[in-house]
């Protein structure tokens, strides 16, 4: 039978392949992106399968609630990313630095 | 044994999509392949007998956020070359990030406790599929963030809108609030001046 544990390492796996795709995608914006939505999805398992097993609904509200955050996150993560190519003609990230930070 | 057997296979597919996703060098691929991940990880949910949030994944992350980011990344001309600048020098840092977290992680969770925890038949679930006892809890328990997170989307939507719309220069239209504003004084001028005829002249 398949036990918590297995979904919760499951979870902690993907979230670990996505902080090392923020260390070595450090260039392309839109790949980092994508990381985010890879740690959030790494996120709502642990949640999902927290919920199944202790048998509360808040675990899979709490889910529907991350999937509408992060619909709207990256609308205007990609809206930026668009204003910023129009202005700029580049998402590296090495040349973003007009806000000298 | 079927279950262990399909478990074992998502993950395997799933943590082979998410590892295409951030080493492949095209970033329609690596987008295509986060489709994939998304969609095994929807296999693995509902797996999990929470179908409703396995559903609700393809439709909102399948359906309409990956297409969005395919969309973005079409329009963008990005070389693919560029992008890899650093990538074999910022491997070892990620990997050896990445595998002393999740050593860290895996030390702090109690795995042998969370092995025991068996997967729970929950009789309200039974009685009325999983979806119907998260629509109670969505609208009677969580109705205020319900409201909110329709107010989140409503939000993005408008500044989405907002920070790609463009001003164009140069292009000649009408303006009708301002045509609506003017009046007779800025159009008409009434001027004050001594008559002008023929017996003007003859008079003095």
């Amino acid at each position: 039978m398949i036990s918590l544990a297995h979904f919760i390492v499951l979870g902690t796996i993907l979230f670990c392949i996505s902080v090392a795709g923020i260390f070595i995608n450090r260039k392309n914006v839109i790949v980092l992106l994508m990381a985010i939505e890879l740690m959030l999805l790494a996120v709502n398992m642990n949640f999902v399968a927290f919920s199944r097993y202790w048998g509360g609904p808040a675990g899979q509200v709490f889910v529907f609630f991350i999937l509408t955050v992060a619909a709207a996150e990256s609308a205007i993560g990609l809206a930026i990313l668009v204003v910023l190519f129009r202005n700029r003609a580049t998402i590296n990230v090495a040349e973003i630095d007009s806000m000298k930070g | 044994m079927t279950q262990q057997i399909l478990f074992y296979a998502f993950a395997a597919v799933l943590v082979a999509s998410a590892l295409a996703v951030i080493t492949l060098k095209n970033s329609v691929h690596a987008a295509l392949s986060l489709v994939l991940t998304f969609f095994t990880a929807a296999g693995i949910w509902i797996l999990l007998e929470a179908e409703f949030l396995g559903l609700a994944l393809i439709v909102v992350y399948v359906g309409a956020v990956m297409v969005l980011f395919l969309f973005v990344v079409m329009m963008l001309d990005i070389k693919p070359e560029s992008m890899r600048e650093g990538f074999i020098r910022f491997l070892p840092v990620g990997v050896i990030v990445a595998v002393v977290m999740l050593a860290e992680m895996l030390s702090l969770i109690g795995l042998t406790v969370l092995q025991e925890k068996q997967l729970l038949v929950d009789p309200a679930i039974a009685a009325g599929g999983i979806t119907a006892w998260l629509g109670k809890a969505l609208f009677t328990q969580f109705l205020l963030p319900f409201e909110i997170a329709a107010l989140i989307l409503t939000v993005a939507l408008i500044a989405a809108v907002t920070l790609t719309l463009r001003k164009r220069s140069g292009v000649r239209t009408q303006k009708p609030s301002q045509q609506v504003l003017v009046k007779r004084d800025d159009r008409l001028r009434v001027v004050k001046m001594a008559s002008e005829g023929p017996n003007n002249g003859d008079a003095a």
